[in-house]
């Protein structure tokens, strides 16, 4: 994979319709790993952000390649979004030498420097004070540069949230916390497990700006990272966003998820994100249906080579697990 | 040379590399304004600004993982738990995150993270603020772990932590802040992670130890019938194999002196190793002088028992020379005696 390629990506969100295209090559990135997961391909498990699309490329089209990621286990849609490529997610979840990882870390611990995606976390929480830390960077040196952190609604429970939100505060520190609020920690619905239902109003204990934002929109998502992001530069600290979104599959792939409400399903996928903005695109006269209908043919051909691509690889040689474990090899 | 104490010799380590790299921050409790509960950042803060020299709240999962964020994106940052006990509420921030972050991105994230703590009993603070912890770092692979025995060993080894480019534990005893003793300042002083030092040389066997029991494996040996060559480990990951394994080949016989809980310390890897490789070459059974599995206790008398006194040492190490045969551990006597 080479870093024009990723920058490539990266630019084509300045274009409406390369919004379009990423939104709907992670929705059937997803559905392409579903598949792999169904023939025994992927292992362990995989947890999908279908329905949570606009938050993960609407993140990306607002941050430059130069700022610092954290993100969740949840992570397919964020690392695309930043650029990485299907076949690099693919073939890491394969297993593969060709994935971001080279078949070290699996679904949950996706990683890239070169968009600016730091291995992502598998414990809930634990992204956040790390990116208050790369924030720090920017700060020290002066880079200009901004940190993004993607959590869940379950992580505003544990004490990593409070611990990250005070110190960025405090320093003022130019990071975006970014609340993925799809209403369920793993299987809990938010009412059993949090007092309060706007997550942005917690922002208000830490001085800084708390924004509620319809997740289900990729430009209000795009808007307000943006904004965020410009205030985190100017050197006015750090801003708490919280999407309101839905997962459309159960926790991770041994969840049926049979504790949804009845009917909630059916209500959010009348606001499915891809098509939104596909309806948004045909509306403003940005797209025809013939062009739509190109870009749809054009991702599933592309997500068809690169699954093949990503199956071409080879398995890691054994001797592999042993490096990068510290400097100069193993332990 | 200059006489100072360990604190100080911390202090002049930061101070250095802070001069020499300009991407060097320190993040901790009360380190800036106030120079650190132990006082080893004394005048940091007025010498290299409130940039680089930052007073946190009390949040040591924030000051941790902003130390690997830090770390991970450019910065060599060395972050202060002030008793390395509080790092239990923190510790996902190192050894699930920092450990993993090299191997999770083939080697492209690197982690330059020092991690300095206090630690360490003998001086009454009971058993939630007298621990060496060190197990908890030793059994995760990605980290490395150093411990110094002196004012000169802290400064030599805290500069070669801090240009590591790897997440290191470095624990200070804090008995020892207060030691006195010449110092040898200056680049020619980093002493290199991952090597021991025999620091006394001597026949009829090898005694292994580190930290604050380096100095009373030495009084114990002042005198003796027998001589030993005594090694300070300096780093316990990795540890110097090369080293203890040429020595004991030559003296045949090997005692840990180690400042941590029998059960699962660093010593047992030490006499393992030992055990494989000098099979039935050996005169003698490696031994190990540990404290016993038990919290910290308070009294004096108590934790002067608990920790390994010169005394103990020179007594366990006479029983082993004369029988030949492993001594028993003072508490099993006691515990023998009591029933």
């Amino acid at each position: 994979v080479t870093l024009s390629t990723q920058r490539e990506r990266r630019q084509r969100l300045d274009q409406p319709l390369g919004l379009y295209e990423r939104m709907l090559e992670v929705r059937r990135a997803e559905e392409v790993i579903q598949q792999m997961y169904a023939d025994g391909t992927v292992r362990g498990s995989t947890h999908l952000s279908n329905g949570q699309e606009a938050v993960a490329v609407g993140i990306a089209a607002a941050s430059r390649p130069e700022d610092t990621v954290t993100c969740t286990y949840r992570g397919h849609g964020v690392a695309l979004a930043l650029g990485m490529t299907p076949t690099a997610l693919f073939a890491e979840l394969a297993g593969r030498r060709a994935g971001c990882t080279g078949g070290l870390g699996g679904s949950m611990h996706l990683s890239d420097a070169d968009i600016g995606l730091l291995p992502t976390f598998a414990i809930v929480g634990a992204g956040l004070p790390v990116a208050a830390g790369a924030a720090l960077t920017a700060q020290v040196l002066g880079t200009g540069n901004a940190a993004i952190a993607v959590f869940g609604d379950g992580a505003t429970n544990i004490g990593a949230f409070h611990e990250a939100l005070n110190l960025a505060a405090i320093w003022q520190l130019p990071v975006v916390f970014v609340c993925e609020n799809n209403l369920y920690g793993e299987y809990s619905r938010i009412e059993l497990t949090t007092p309060v239902s706007d997550l942005a109003s917690r922002a208000s204990s830490y001085a800084m700006p708390g924004v509620i934002v319809d997740g289900q929109d990729v430009l209000a998502v795009r808007d307000a990272t943006a904004e965020a992001l410009g205030r985190a530069r100017d050197g006015a600290g750090p801003s708490l966003l919280e999407m309101k979104t839905y997962r459309y599959s159960g926790h991770s792939r041994s969840d049926p998820a049979g504790y949804r409400l009845p009917g909630e399903l059916d209500q959010w996928l009348a606001r499915d994100p891809v098509m939104l903005y596909r309806q948004a695109l045909l509306a403003r006269s940005d797209a025809t249906e013939a062009e739509l209908a190109t870009v749809d043919a054009q991702v599933d051909a592309a997500l068809r080579d690169a699954l093949a691509e990503a199956l071409d690889s080879p398995v890691p040689a054994v001797r592999e697990l042993l490096d990068d474990v510290l400097s100069g090899g193993g332990r | 040379m200059p006489k100072a104490r360990m604190r100080q010799a911390v202090r002049q380590a930061l101070h250095d590399e802070m001069q020499r790299d300009p991407t060097v921050v320190l993040i901790g409790e009360d380190i800036a304004v106030a120079g650190g509960a132990f006082k080893a950042t004394e005048g940091l803060l007025e010498a290299f600004g409130s940039n680089r020299v930052r007073d946190t709240p009390i949040s040591e999962t924030a000051i941790l993982g902003a130390g690997l964020g830090a770390a991970a994106t450019g910065l060599r940052p060395v972050v202060e738990m002030m008793f390395i006990e509080f790092i239990g509420v923190a510790l996902d921030q190192l050894v699930t995150e920092a450990a993993k972050f090299r191997y999770l991105s083939r080697g492209r994230i690197t982690v330059p993270l020092t991690v300095r703590a206090s630690a360490g009993a003998g001086q009454g603070f009971g058993c939630q603020h007298s621990q060496m912890l060190d197990h908890w770092f030793r059994a995760t692979p990605g980290l490395k772990l150093v411990v110094p025995s002196s004012p000169q060993t802290a400064y030599g080894l805290l500069r070669s932590a801090i240009q590591d480019p790897d997440p290191v534990v470095f624990l200070e005893p804090r008995a020892l802040y207060g030691e006195r003793a010449e110092v040898e300042y200056g680049d020619q002083a980093l002493i290199p992670l991952g090597l021991g030092a025999t620091v006394q040389h001597g026949d009829d066997l090898t005694v292994v130890s580190a930290g604050q029991l380096v100095a009373r494996a030495l009084a114990a040996a002042y005198g003796a019938p027998w001589s030993a060559d005594v090694i300070d480990l300096q780093t316990l990951v990795p540890w110097d194999r090369t080293l203890v394994l040429e020595s004991v080949t030559r003296t045949g016989r090997l005692v840990v002196v180690e400042e941590a809980p029998y059960s699962g310390g660093w010593g047992s890897e030490v006499t393992d190793f030992v055990n494989g490789e000098l099979f039935g070459r050996l005169q003698a059974p490696p031994h190990r002088i540990t404290t016993p599995d038990t919290p910290v206790p308070y009294a004096a008398a108590l934790e002067q028992a608990w920790l390994p006194s010169a005394s103990y040492i020179r007594t366990q190490i006479d029983e082993l020379l004369v029988s030949g045969r492993r001594p028993s551990p003072w508490w099993q006597q006691e515990q023998e005696t009591s029933t």
